[in-house]
């Protein structure tokens, strides 16, 4: 409610704001007759500008402050005895029921004598500040316009300054993404660095036995931290994918590129990127109650044992999921490959698939490489297919029929629910992902330079 | 440098000096064209072209730019097929076979009739590798050394060898615009074609690379029988015995390159010629 | 001479015939090869469907139970509703009505619908009161009470109630429970199942479209009324708040990077790094959100604001990038008439460049924002997998997601009445993909064709 409020409020000064810009350049204008250097939108651009900047600054300092200060003036009202004997839980329990009192609304059980008067205390103190607060934006608004109003001469180059305006803008917008790259490095290297206070990295990045402890059974041993199992079952379960999606995905592009009608290539492309849109729950979900026991059953049937949750199901679905990746990265890299090239080839008698085999691919190779590096970083760092269907079995063994785990799989086994971050139980999720972090930057650097390697070969 | 540029001119000199035109007349027919038509789709690009080539020489298609004189060179060895919605109709004949016959191969035909491109186009593989290519999958050589010969004396063909018999390994894209279109040349003579279809092979390269190769393919006609489709009738006159003049996908006159030259009997060709139409 | 050419000639085309046969079978080969390719990629699509549809559809309908109900004064033993006095306060007022419900909250429901049951059974059915009650769902006598609570008058009356089967009655209905299976390993007993089949024959059961799946909230003791209303509110707030943070930004930092920044070593930078970040994987940013927003920034736990704000920074890289993509494809001529008219570059940028680039835009948003909707593992790690059964009316109240509710619901106990349900809630979550996508195949058709 008092956000709507002081949203109408601002958009009404801010309309004002833009009105009056407008009209004083335009008065400009006609009065006399002089040149005015922007026109008169930019003059009430400006304007708005200079209003709104104040007015936001005021409602920044109280979203930042307001809370903290509620928070105190409520306790402030909770007479002495009866705060020390309060614990958090009952503490807030009180406060809860002072701003359902203050805010109008009933409570349930006897009212405490100091209640009643506590929460219409507290009631106006929010009152009176949001009125406060509300001034002062409002004061400083229409302080910045009246600097404006007077700045508003012919020669001022409004215009300029408006495009200043927005192109500041334009670089804080840039600045987020460089600024979530420079977040994530920092949370994981810091993190990561407290994880490894507990245990020494040499026993993480080399260690074969992944036994972590939780912190209630003791603050004696932490267990054991040891990569390898993670990170074997993470290779076994993307090579699986890489050698599903790409004879599939790699075939299925060169037959749709080179064989397939116009009209067959128009139906089945968009199908087989339905597969790129699927989100991966419903992979994981699919893995888990279709594919996994169907391999389980196939296994049977054939005397091999296949555990239902297993670095193969896994890995085949991923592979599944990855076909589109492949086959729409190596489609657009097929079509890069001048036509010149394949009319050279069947201009000596090559047949369709030697023009391919021999002329196409090997032209398109790096493009393809590229294609493929970047599916594995994909794969290495897709979660929630693994968590499902994989097993979570982090024990360091090479059959790709049995349950394994992945990084990501123990990221979200330690990370889920806890947010404390003390303990190297939790902190070993950053830990891993900063493992998995830089060897998907790896990848994909290597594979992103490679394909714009390749697309300015053919440019 | 110099010895380049008195090439050109020694080249320029010999124009239609080197055979009596009424000798290819006298050659026998290898291709023969009957009412050949091209569709794109809706559209037609060719009407009803009639045509007969004669053996070893040298037939050029000349015409402004748009008028199907491409089109037609790619009929003859059916690169057409790989354009979606192309449709060829009318008949072809190499030799007195119809290469539009449903049990020809087509693989075969092309190894019969080789093709060299506008813009150069080797392959992304050494030199060696880009001549070897044909007689490699066409089963030509019997053996590695058979297959050097075959490497070798293309390249020699193709006036290539000297230049780069030090680096037969590397990459065949590293060479110069007319080296790789000699290379192409080489690529295409290397599976031992009767027929060479050469499609405006000069019109990426500078001056003195199209006077080698003009140089080349008049040297070539002791053996192949070649087609030359360009936009230059210069070139055509110095290169060609035997030209056909194209306009909006109708072959408007035919004859012996001195006579089409001197002396056009049509209104089209005489403006052509005269540069009236570009 | 003559005859030595043609000798070789004719050799050669031996030789190439005698290949012929053997490169056609490889031809044919390779050919098969991407025909199986294309088969196994469509059959995969296919399977998928299929399997999601035949495990799901079933869940859309759902057994209820259709009781006359009394309130009986006897059982409801209840002092009237309160009655607003003039002159009363808001706080009074409010505190005498919570206090009526929960004297209401108090009274022993299940008796009024095991009279309701009994009712409806055959005459001198011997079945005991924890058995009968077995049939309905657990929730029912919260559905009884809110009907009283919103007409206190009915008391003492019969109104006609459409209460959910329990989730064994359901399964024993949809026949997912084996009928041979001993007492001792059935989940209902028998009276029980011998009644539900009796109902189910009178017409007092009958299959109804599962409207519970999408008006109700979860729930873990009542799981036939658990519902995706709460995840789908989740799931809205958070695309909201992508929507409203990641096209502005994205469009901007596009805009910027494409057509104000100086080409340098720094662009280039940027240009790798939004590249990668593109391709990060995305429970990496999960731990970004669970370090910064939730540890940092103190954000609330399992909120769709913390939820919104990690997938906004992953949908900001596609949105970066297309844009840039689209804006690049505008052509030279259209600026360079905008600035020989005497525009300014932001006046060119604004009103002739970015409204060419809408349609672009648009698709770029509606395909970033689909598949933030999908994404689940970066919310397990902000706290979304938290059991909520509310619908959250403000970004930071808890909240889950609908792909997160999946998890959640593949993972209970009850596998018989679940994996419906979450094939279910799969279809729900696909259908909105789809819509998202057809919504943005059809604007970006419509306005190119305008344009």
């Amino acid at each position: 409610m008092n956000t709507l409020i002081v949203a109408a409020l601002l958009l009404v000064l801010l309309g004002l704001a833009y009105q009056l810009g407008w009209s004083k350049s335009r008065n400009l204008a006609t009065a006399n007759g002089a040149r005015v250097h922007s026109r008169s939108q930019y003059h009430g651009s400006l304007a708005v500008l200079w209003t709104m900047l104040p007015a936001l600054l005021v409602l920044a300092v109280w979203a930042f402050f307001s809370p903290g200060v509620q928070h105190w003036y409520a306790v402030s009202q909770i007479p002495t005895d009866i705060l020390t004997s309060l614990n958090q839980t009952q503490l807030n329990q009180q406060l809860q029921r002072l701003n359902d009192l203050a805010s109008g609304y009933g409570v349930t059980g006897e009212l405490q004598p100091f209640e009643q008067a506590a929460g219409e205390n507290i009631g106006r103190f929010q009152l009176l500040s949001f009125l406060i607060m509300l001034a002062a934006a409002a004061g400083l608004g229409v302080l910045g316009l009246m600097l404006a109003q007077r700045r508003i001469t012919p020669r001022l180059r409004a215009r300029t300054e408006v495009e200043r305006a927005i192109s500041l803008l334009l670089i804080a917008c840039s600045a987020v993404a460089i600024l979530t790259t420079v977040g994530i490095v920092a949370s994981l290297v810091t993190e990561a660095l407290r994880f490894f206070s507990f245990i020494n990295p040499l026993d993480f990045f080399f260690g074969t036995v992944w036994a972590p402890r939780f912190s209630s059974t003791g603050a004696g041993d932490a267990g054991q931290y040891g990569l390898l199992p993670l990170l074997t079952g993470t290779l076994m379960i993307s090579g699986i994918a890489m050698l599903v999606a790409v004879p599939v995905g790699l075939m299925a592009a060169i037959y749709l590129n080179q064989y397939a009608h116009r009209s067959v290539r128009a139906v089945v492309k968009p199908i087989i990127e339905i597969l790129a849109g699927i989100p991966t729950i419903v992979y994981g979900f699919f893995a888990l109650v279709t594919v996994g026991p169907f391999l389980r059953d196939f296994g049977n049937a054939i005397g091999l044992s296949i555990s239902a949750t297993s670095a193969l199901t896994a890995g085949l679905v991923m592979g599944v999921m990855i076909i589109p990746f492949i086959s729409s990265l190596s489609d657009d890299i097929l079509n890069q490959v001048p036509r010149s090239l394949r009319d050279g080839a069947y201009g000596l008698g090559a047949t369709q698939s030697e023009t391919i085999r021999n002329v196409l691919l090997p032209a398109a190779l790096p493009g393809i490489v590229g294609a493929f590096l970047l599916a594995v970083s994909r794969a290495i760092g897709e979660t929630m297919i693994v968590v499902l269907a994989a097993g979570n079995a982090p024990i360091l063994r090479g059959n790709p029929l049995e349950p394994v785990s992945t990084i990501t799989v123990s990221i979200v086994n330690q990370l889920t629910g806890d947010t404390d971050f003390t303990g190297p139980q939790s902190l070993v999720a950053f830990a891993l992902g900063l493992t998995l972090f830089i060897m998907t930057l790896c990848l994909n650097v290597v594979a992103l330079y490679i394909v714009r390697r390749f697309r300015e070969q053919y440019e | 440098m110099d010895m380049l540029a008195g090439k050109v001119k020694t080249t320029q000199q010999t124009v239609n000096t080197a055979m009596n035109p009424t000798d290819a007349l006298e050659r026998p027919i290898r291709l023969t064209a009957q009412d050949v038509t091209v569709h794109y789709g809706a559209k037609q690009a060719l009407h009803g072209i009639s045509i007969d080539i004669p053996d070893r020489a040298v037939t050029s298609f000349i015409g402004p730019s748009g008028c199907g004189k491409s089109t037609f060179l790619r009929c003859i060895n059916r690169m057409n097929d790989t354009i979606e919605g192309a449709k060829v109709g009318g008949t072809i004949k190499l030799d007195g076979e119809d290469i539009y016959a449903a049990d020809l191969d087509v693989v075969e035909l092309r190894a019969r009739i080789g093709m060299v491109f506008q813009k150069p186009n080797p392959f992304p593989k050494s030199i060696y590798d880009n001549v070897a290519y044909g007689p490699r999958i066409h089963g030509l050589a019997r053996s590695k050394s058979d297959l050097d010969e075959i490497v070798v004396s293309s390249l020699r063909k193709a006036g290539l060898f000297e230049e780069v018999k030090d680096r037969l390994n590397e990459p065949g894209t590293g060479l110069s615009g007319g080296q790789q279109q000699r290379l192409c040349i080489a690529r295409a003579i290397a599976v031992g074609p009767e027929v060479i279809l050469m499609d405006e092979p000069c019109s990426a390269l500078d001056p003195i690379a199209t006077a080698i190769i003009e140089e080349l393919v008049d040297e070539l006609r002791e053996n192949y029988t070649i087609v030359i489709v360009t936009h230059s009738m210069q070139q055509a006159a110095r290169v060609s015995q035997r030209t056909a003049f194209f306009h909006l996908g109708n072959l408007i006159e035919q004859g012996n390159t001195e006579d089409i030259f001197t002396n056009p009997v049509n209104k089209q060709t005489q403006d052509y010629i005269m540069g009236r139409i570009g | 001479m003559t005859s030595t050419t043609l000798d070789t000639a004719a050799e050669r085309r031996k030789l190439v015939r005698a290949g012929l046969s053997r490169r056609h079978v490889g031809e044919k080969m390779f050919r098969f090869f991407g025909v199986v390719a294309i088969v196994l990629a469509l059959g995969f699509v296919a399977i998928l469907f299929a399997d999601v549809l035949r495990k799901g559809i079933p869940a859309f309908t759902q057994s209820n139970i259709h009781l006359s109900v009394t309130f009986d004064p006897e059982a409801l033993n209840v002092d009237p509703a309160p009655v607003r006095e003039p002159g009363q306060s808001d706080a009074a007022f409010n505190a005498a009505n919570l206090a009526w419900q929960r004297q209401v909250a108090m009274l022993n429901w299940n008796t009024v619908i095991e009279a309701a049951l009994r009712n409806a059974a055959p005459q001198g059915f011997d079945i005991d009161s924890r058995q009968i009650l077995s049939i309905v769902e657990t929730d029912a006598r919260h559905r009884v009470r809110e009907v009283f609570v919103r007409d206190p008058s009915l008391l003492g009356q019969t109104v006609e109630v459409d209460l959910l089967a329990s989730a064994n009655a359901d399964n024993w209905v949809k026949g997912n429970i084996n009928r041979d299976l001993s007492d001792t390993q059935q989940q209902l007993s028998a009276p029980a199942r011998a009644l539900i089949d009796t109902f189910e024959e009178n017409g007092t059961i009958r299959q109804g479209f599962a409207w519970s799946l999408l008006s109700n909230v979860d729930s873990r003791s009542a799981p036939a009324s658990a519902g995706l209303l709460g995840a789908l509110m989740g799931s809205l707030w958070m695309m909201l708040i992508v929507v409203v943070l990641a096209v502005p930004i994205g469009v901007g930092s596009a805009i910027y990077l494409e057509e104000f920044a100086p080409k340098s070593r720094l662009t280039d930078l940027i240009e790798v790094n939004i590249n990668n970040l593109a391709a990060v994987p995305s429970i990496v940013f999960g731990l970004l959100g669970a370090a910064v927003f939730i540890n940092w920034f103190r954000l609330p736990l399992s909120a769709p604001l913390a939820g919104g704000l990690v997938l906004t920074l992953m949908t900001l890289p596609t949105i970066i990038i297309a844009t840039r993509a689209a804006l690049k494809g505008v052509s030279p001529a259209l600026r360079q008439a905008a600035l020989g008219m005497g525009a300014s570059r932001t006046q060119m940028v604004f009103h002739h460049v970015l409204p060419v680039t809408f349609p672009s835009i648009l698709t770029a948003t509606i395909i970033g924002v689909a598949q933030a909707l999908g994404e689940t593992a970066p919310l397990l790690l902000i706290g979304m997998n938290a059991f909520v059964a509310a619908v959250p009316g403000t970004p930071v109240e808890q909240a889950t997601a609908l792909p997160v509710q999946i998890y959640l619901w593949q993972g209970n106990e009850n596998r018989n009445f679940f994996e419906a349900r979450t094939s279910a809630a799969i279809l729900v979550l696909l259908g909105f993909m789809i819509t998202l996508n057809a919504i943005a195949i059809f604007l970006r058709s419509r306005l190119e064709k305008r344009a």
